[in-house]
């Protein structure tokens, strides 16, 4: 520096020197990952964003799935093959707009707000942060979807006595299987809330890989497109989710569990580079 | 103890902070002054490791925040009083964070009663004033009994109680050794509040110092001199014999001189010698406002000029003159720089009220060649001088 407004020697303490002496009297322990667990309940419960995206997911989940139940009751169409919990596949197709919803603003809403540099300030490990925001989110709405698609199933079951029983393993599917996918497609749209900082923007992302996939391929028509038309349907996500229902929309896509590895991995970069971000970036 | 060395920050070309380094110690109230765009909160937040310095590092109790032990429970924070998500209770979001730094519960309560916040702990915070939500900021920055405290404009929004509150708190956690670095743009505040000031200016340290030693090293007291406004003769005859007995006198736009470089008695007797009457003469002390106004002056990135409203306004009427605005004096958006070529460390100690500055050669209102900051523009006020807009 030249100006002449140069530092004053000062003659108290070397540089380096201890933090202080104060001394708080209140026991200091090592903050754990507990702790960070705790604290991203306490925030996710309460703000009213989450009690408004999972009550319209239960809604949306118990309404269509006793809707459906109800409609196909009354007109005595005939299921055919298919088990009964088919039908409840409409109602987790359209939950999981609010299960995306509440991922992006789990952490969205503190860049938006600016919280997340008091959180930041308050534990500065990020890999932190992120986890316990993915663990509590990811628990949160896994019991939620499987605990209503269960629910769903036993009444949908009960209003149509004849319908083809399903067998353990369907049952597993589409409950605790979409659980799973649901709550790991949350836990992307998380990860992709992470990387864009801002609600709006990660959302519309988040809606768009759901729905564009599909509506491309409907729009492809020329032959030359037929391979890229039919891997957009296979691999589009309600083809996938379709998947867990024993149902595809062409026979050759992922079937069984696949969908919940190919969701897996895909989360798992995208975590990755939603740590990596946060580690490098300025906030 | 919060140590920068060498801190620089760079957004693509714009160079918000550089070569910054200075010290923050223990046991003592260190205010953190400069002009809007400086820096300063881009240091506070190098600081807490929330930007990473493009050179240079800064550390507290010698490590870097993001490797501190228990961070949460060495540093507390106010970094803007608006960082909290709005739809969530004011003793929710203090326990959470209170969660996250392993603190127990209890103390959520305790700080909300040290802050007065109990009977709005269970509102959501976006309900909250500007000074409710200072309030809460500071109820988080306590939250872990820290040694280190970081406070960015802290009393923006507090009512005058709130105020003298956060002054007491200041000095209080101070006392009991702890560190505690404010940043304000309230001159008159800082005055009562800190023992050591750092000054920076886009992004440079200017000064570094004791708040005492920071006022008498860049301010020159002054004696204003009012002269009947009736007569002009009597102020040029007035100005001649100030001058001739080793004065210097600068007129101000009000009609009134500013007088340095004699004492108060000495410029009444002068005044009678010449049969010149006063209407006023009064001693003018150095504040830190003005000792800062004329440090950063040429550091100022966002200066106001008057609002023309050129051709906004319907055409006057002939002979219509507009009222004469009576300027607010002495800051009339130009301060006499130290005189030039002298280190102003070197200056002894100056006495109150009117004492005899160091000899000032121009006395004409244009900076001197050498102005103190290097990057200060030769005349950097004359063109938004606001008597020269009317």
């Amino acid at each position: 520096m030249s100006t002449p407004y140069q530092q004053q020697p000062h003659p108290q303490q070397a540089p380096g020197g201890p933090l202080g002496t104060y001394t708080s009297p209140i026991a200091v322990r090592r903050a754990t990952f507990g702790d960070a667990l705790a604290s991203e309940w306490t925030k996710i419960r309460s703000v009213r964003s989450t009690m408004w995206t999972l009550g319209v997911l239960i809604v949306l989940l118990l309404g269509l799935g006793l809707l459906t139940g109800i409609v196909v009751r009354s007109s005595d169409a005939h299921m055919g093959d298919n088990s009964v919990l088919l039908l409840g596949f409409y109602g987790v197709l359209l939950g999981t707009i609010c299960v995306i919803t509440l991922g992006v603003l789990t952490i969205a809403s503190e860049y938006g707000t600016g919280m997340i540099r008091t959180t930041l300030t308050a534990c500065p490990s990020r890999g932190r942060i992120l986890a316990a925001k993915s663990v509590v989110f990811f628990l949160l709405a896994f019991v939620i979807v499987t605990a209503m698609t269960t629910l769903v199933a036993a009444i949908q079951s009960a209003l149509l006595p004849d319908a083809r029983t399903p067998s353990g393993g369907e049952w597993l599917r589409a409950t605790v299987g979409v659980g799973l996918y649901i709550a790991m497609l949350g836990l992307l749209s998380l990860a992709v809330g992470a990387l864009i900082r801002h609600s709006a923007g990660s959302i519309t992302i988040m809606i768009g890989v759901v729905l564009l996939p599909l509506v491309l391929a409907l729009f492809m028509f020329t032959p030359s497109l037929e391979g890229v038309r039919n891997f957009l349907l296979e691999y589009s996500i309600p083809s996938q989710l379709s998947a867990f229902y024993g149902e595809s929309i062409s026979g050759s896509g992922p079937a069984g569990w696949d969908p919940l590895w190919i969701i897996t991995g895909i989360t798992a970069v995208a975590l990755g580079g939603a740590f990596l971000s946060l580690n490098s970036r300025d906030v | 103890m919060i140590e920068a060395v060498g801190l620089t920050k760079r957004y693509g070309a714009k160079t918000a902070v550089h070569n910054l380094s200075f010290q923050v110690r223990p046991g003592a109230v260190t205010g953190f002054l400069g002009p809007n765009g400086s820096g300063k909160s881009t240091t506070m937040r190098m600081i807490l490791g929330l930007d990473q310095p493009t050179a240079g590092h800064v550390t507290i109790g010698g490590h870097p925040f993001r490797n501190l032990p228990n961070a949460p429970r060495q540093v507390g924070a106010l970094l803007d009083a608006k960082a909290v998500h709005g739809g969530r209770s004011a003793r929710n979001h203090l326990l959470s964070l209170a969660q996250l730094s392993g603190i127990p519960a209890r103390r959520v309560d305790e700080v909300l009663g040290v802050v007065g916040l109990q009977e709005v702990a269970k509102r959501r915070s976006k309900g909250f004033s500007l000074g409710m939500g200072q309030r809460l900021g500071i109820a988080a920055a306590l939250l872990g009994d820290p040694q280190v405290l970081l406070f960015d404009e802290p009393v923006n929004g507090l009512d005058p109680e709130g105020i003298l509150w956060v002054r007491n708190l200041m000095k209080q956690l101070a006392a009991e050794g702890r560190t505690v670095f404010v940043s304000s743009h309230l001159m008159s505040e800082m005055a009562l509040t800190a023992d050591h000031l750092i000054v920076i200016g886009r992004g440079q340290l200017l000064a570094d110092m004791r708040i005492t030693d920071f006022i008498s090293h860049n301010s020159a007291d002054f004696a204003r001199v009012r002269t009947p406004g009736t007569d002009p003769a009597q102020r040029e005859k007035l100005t001649s014999a100030l001058t001739e007995a080793g004065g210097q006198v600068m007129p101000e736009p009000d009609g009134a001189l500013r007088v340095t470089g004699l004492a108060l008695p000495r410029i009444s007797d002068v005044a009678h010698e010449a049969d010149v009457r006063l209407w006023e003469l009064s001693p003018h002390q150095a504040s830190l406002e003005e000792a800062y106004m004329r440090m950063t002056q040429g550091a100022v990135d966002y200066r106001s000029t008057a609002d023309q409203k050129a051709g906004l306004q319907p055409a006057m009427p002939p002979g219509y003159a507009p009222p004469q605005v009576v300027p607010e004096v002495p800051q009339h958006g130009w301060y006499a720089p130290p005189p030039p070529g002298q280190n102003p460390y070197a200056a002894a100690p100056q006495q109150a009220p009117v004492q005899q500055p160091p000899v000032q050669q121009a006395p004409q209102p244009q900076p001197p060649a050498a102005p103190p900051v290097p990057q200060a523009p030769a005349a950097p006020a004359a063109p938004t001088k606001p008597e020269d807009a009317r």
